[in-house]
Formats: C-alpha cells, structure tokens, sequence
C-alpha cells in the first residue's frame, strides 16, 4: 500500500488566503489538503455573527477557497479537502460552498457535513456543580453558566472518516481536535483498527506538525533570518506512510525549509506533558519518537506510542467577560519613556475623575521591553529616544471602555513635544470572551456525519 | 568530568533554540539543545527552578519541565505566565509567543570544554 500525501494550507482563520490554490498548483499529487480554521476563541466572534444573522457562523473565507479550487478539479484534480471551517454552522457553510460549486458547473462533488460538536446545550441544562468544572482552576461552571455563548467538543476523527467513507470530496466539520484532520484520511486510507494505537499515534503526530501551517516549515523558527526566500514560504506536506511515520516535507521550489529543528521545535508547539498528549483519537507519548533528517527538506518522523484515548472530550466554552479596548501613541524624544508612562498615567487619572475606576488596565512601554516586563534592565529606558506607548484596560461597563477610546486623543495635544503615531484614530472597543476548557463524557456527545449536497 | 576549565557566560540561544506559545491561561516553551551533550549540559543547568526565577517577573506558578531525551529537549510548562490567558490578558504578548525568545537571551555559567560540544556540529554529518 502507497504512503498518502496530506497538506495544510491554512493554520489559523486569517493565514494566507491564496494559499490552499497555490499548494494545490505546487504539489499536484497532492491527496489530501486540511485547512484549519478555529483558534479557542474564534467560536465566540462566530456566535456574534450568527447573532445578528443565522445564515452565518462559519469560517466565510473558505469558501472562496472552494472558489479557488474549482480550476484544479475542473483539470482533473482528486484532491480531497478536510476543514474546520464550518464553525458553528457546518451546514450552512456547505450550502455556500455547494453554491459556488453549482455556479461553476461542477456537478459530481459531494460534501460531507460533520455535527454534533455543539454541547452548549447540554452545559447549560446541567446544574450540577460537579460536571464542566474548569479544568485549569476547578471553578464549577455555575460560576459563569449565565453568560455562557459556546461550548463546543473537540470530536475526534471518526465522523470524517464516515463521511470520506461515504465518498465526500469537502468534509466541513464544526470543531474537531486539529490533527484529527489528518488522522481521518490515514484510517480512511490505510483501514487501520481503532486498537491499532501506535500507528493513530503516528498520524496524530503527523497532524500536530501541519496544524498551524508554515510553522512547519520554518515559520517562527528561532533561526527565522536565515531561512531561504522566506516571501515564497511554503506550505507543509506530510506523507503519511502504512505503518504510522512520515516524512515531513514541503514543495519542490518554495521558500522555508524542513529540518531537524524545524520539525523538533513545532513538535514541543502548545503541548504539556510530552508523555501524555490528549487527542480524542488517542493518547500520545512523544517520548519515542524519533527526527532523521533524509535529505534536503525531507524529514522522517517515526517512534510514535499511543495508548486508547480517555473517556471524555476537551470541551472549549466561551462566556461574556466584559469589554476592552487597546490604544497606542507613539512618543519620541529625551526621556521618552517617561513621558510616555506618564501619559498613561494621565489616561487613568481622567478617566477616574470622570467616575470610571476599570476593572483591569495596562500601561505598556513598546520597545522598552514590553513583551517582558521586569525582565529587561531598566538601564536601557534612559537611552531610548523612542517608545510606543500601549494602553489597554478592560472593564465589565461598555460605556467606561468606550470613555477610555476617547481619553487617548486628547494627548496628541496636551501631552509631551514628540506625540505622533496617532493616525489609527480612536481605539475600538471589543467584548472579551473568557475560556473555559472542562470536559465531556464522550456518551453525552453524539458526533454525525452526513453527505449535504450531490450536485447531479 | 569534573576537572575545571576555563569557565565563561554563554546564551542560551548559542547552543539551544526554542518555541513558545500558549496553553490555557498559562504558556509552555519548548527548548531543543543542539547537540546531545548540550542537553546534557541543560539538564543540570536549566532546571525548573531557573527558569521560574528568570520568568519570575512576569508572575508565574510552579514551573515544571519536563524531559525528552530522544529529541534533545526540554518542555517547560509556565503557569499563569499570561497574567489572565490568552483571551484575557491585557498584555502585548498575550499569547506568550515571545518567552521563548526571552529564555534564550538567558546567560549560563559554562566551560569552555564543555561548551564546544554543545555548539552546533558542521552541517552534513549524521
């Protein structure tokens, strides 16, 4: 049996548009492409949008991406595209998308719809104060069970292996564990059994290392600077082999690279313990695993261990925390730091005088050390000629964030010679949204998949 | 083994790279040395108790590393590093992708021994 090749063209909702066409175009043996695009709390800015109107929810920009990839099936393409893009409104997402396609005239593709991941139902008929509890601090969800707005299961990879299994081209799923993404082709593919745990092992490993695009492929690597033509980075590729390892690869021609510290550093990506990955698929250890570099951007990844996954799902649930906002002023000048955190300071202060204490602000120093307060010698604010100054505040009254957004302005004219940088205009007040991770019983949970649309 | 060298100051980032990003409302950090003695090295001189106190500014809970010998690694977990989490973290880098640049401008107390076989090797050799 022959290895299967799998893509990512899409780390997070916001990478490179164009990016899934020009993978496609690059690597045209290409069998699978997973694009990827919920980040924790990108369920909640889809909850406002289905708000406001119910035929939306979804990742839009995916389906320009089917637009994208019309020219390639029409040429013959097999191509088949595994996306989280569906958000809270899989179904509709496919409608869309099976729109586009209709409008081009392609007729025979199927899209597979997976559902089921939407528990906020269930969290919110559940008063009891021993389940959901917050699996970082052990609050009980009572807590915030009032402003709760998603709470969406990481569902495994079965549902898309039903659906490739029932002949769907484009599989949409709502929120699915991201390497699931690749791990449903390789069971597809390969029919490995569910007892077959260290080769479920491999292929999660496989899809942790693509899930956030080109930082396989030398994205933020610590030797950034000296990755070759870094404007024409390319996207990762695994090729997935029978017996669970892969090669980590990227396109012939394109810029980045894939070693040996590329590949090790996206492995330690947001994981905890190394022993104990949590996927709903399995559980991994990373403990045996093993990174060869074969030859110039090929590197095989081999050693995976995998134990059965645990009873529950990871549960992501957001609630309503209030409001924030940030703003920036640019100060240049002697003693620029100075003047800039007194600034800031003048900010709080008027903002009190007009009978707004907020709950939460920041003073920050941009180019001072910023990203590490405290960290840095303080020596080095005495010399700088320059700062950002960053204010950011948060506070559960909109109208108190909103007082801040106009307290920046007025600085342009009665603070410090030296006060630039303010074309942005007035900062934007936004909701936050807290995180809540808890977890599920996977009995509670009732993962489908189902073939939406045939065209013809 | 023991038997004292000259001994310098060198970065961290001279003989490990690393990665960072978050993890709930804290971050984790990942660093690979880049050769098996410099791992060696790091296990001894790169405990969780030193990274804790490098981190300590930022307000942090107890720092725990763990160990992957096969890939010359380290995985430091850095509760509560984000001051609220990635999605309340009034903070710049709210979602911790500078603390791994920030750990490799740590300064380590080495010999000059040791510290040849922890610098990366030519390139081509297995």
């Amino acid at each position: 049996m022959k290895s299967i090749l799998i893509g990512n063209a899409q780390g997070f909702w916001g990478d490179s548009i164009n990016a899934p066409a020009r993978l496609v175009s690059q690597q045209p043996d290409l069998d699978y492409l997973t694009l990827d695009y919920l980040a924790e709390v990108s369920m909640s800015i889809l909850a406002l949008q289905k708000e406001r109107d119910p035929a939306t929810g979804y990742a839009r920009d995916f389906v320009e991406v089917v637009r994208s990839l019309i020219p390639f099936w029409r040429k013959g393409s097999k191509v088949r595209v595994i996306t989280n893009a569906g958000g809270l409104n899989p179904q509709g997402c496919a409608q869309a998308c099976a729109e586009v396609l209709r409008q081009a005239g392609i007729r025979r593709m199927k899209i597979g719809v997976v559902t089921g991941d939407d528990v906020l139902p269930v969290l919110r008929a559940d008063p009891g104060t021993k389940t959901f509890t917050n699996l970082e601090t052990g609050e009980p969800i009572t807590k915030i069970s009032g402003s709760l707005v998603t709470a969406n299961a990481y569902l495994g990879a079965q549902p898309i292996i039903e659906a490739l299994n029932a002949g769907a081209d484009i599989v949409i799923t709502g929120r699915v564990a991201d390497p699931s993404l690749t791990v449903a082709p390789c069971v597809a593919e390969f029919g490995w059994d569910w007892n077959d745990h260290d080769r479920i092992a491999g292929a999660t490993i496989a899809g942790h290392l693509i899930e956030c695009g080109t930082q396989a492929t030398g994205g933020i690597s610590t030797d950034w600077l000296e990755i070759p033509d870094p404007a024409n980075i390319g996207f990762p590729v695994v090729e997935v082999n029978p017996d669970g390892t892969c090669f980590v690869t990227k396109p012939m021609r394109t810029g980045g690279v894939v070693n040996e510290r590329t590949v090790k550093e996206q492995l330690l990506y947001e994981i905890g313990d190394p022993d104990n990955y949590l996927s709903p698929d399995v559980t991994v250890s990373f403990l045996s695993l093993q990174v060869r570099e074969q030859k110039k951007n090929r590197v095989r990844v081999s050693g995976a261990k995998g134990r059965p996954a645990t009873s529950s799902y990871k549960v992501s649930a957001s609630y309503r925390d209030g409001f924030w906002a940030q703003g920036t002023l640019t100060i240049f000048g002697r003693n620029a730091v100075v003047k800039a955190r007194r600034c800031g300071e003048i900010i709080l202060q008027r903002l009190r005088e007009a009978g707004y204490e907020l709950q939460r602000s920041s003073i920050e120093c941009v180019g001072a050390g910023a990203c590490m307060p405290g960290l840095l010698e303080k020596s080095i604010e005495a010399e700088l000629l320059e700062t950002v100054l960053r204010v950011a505040v948060a506070d559960p009254r909109r109208e108190a964030v909103e007082r801040f957004a106009k307290e920046m302005s007025p600085l342009i004219t009665s603070g410090p010679q030296g006060v630039t940088g303010y074309a942005a205009g007035r900062p934007r007040v936004h909701p936050v949204f807290g995180y809540w991770p808890c977890l599920i019983e996977k009995a509670r949970v009732k993962p489908q998949a189902y073939i939406a649309t045939t065209n013809g | 083994m023991k038997k004292s060298t000259t001994r310098r100051q060198v970065r961290l980032g001279e003989i490990a790279c690393a990665r960072s990003g978050d993890k709930g409302s804290g971050a984790n950090v990942g660093v690979i040395a880049h050769t098996p003695e410099g791992f060696q090295y790091l296990r001894e001189a790169l405990s969780a108790r030193r990274v804790g106190k490098f981190f300590k500014p930022l307000g942090l809970g107890k720092v725990v590393r763990h160990e992957l010998p096969n890939l010359d690694a380290f995985n430091f977990i850095l509760p509560g590093v984000l001051a609220g989490g990635a999605s309340r973290s009034l903070r710049i880098d709210a979602q911790g992708k500078a603390l791994g640049q920030a750990l490799l401008e740590m300064e380590l107390e080495i010999s000059e021994k040791v510290l040849a076989r922890c610098k990366p090797r030519k390139k081509n050799r297995s």
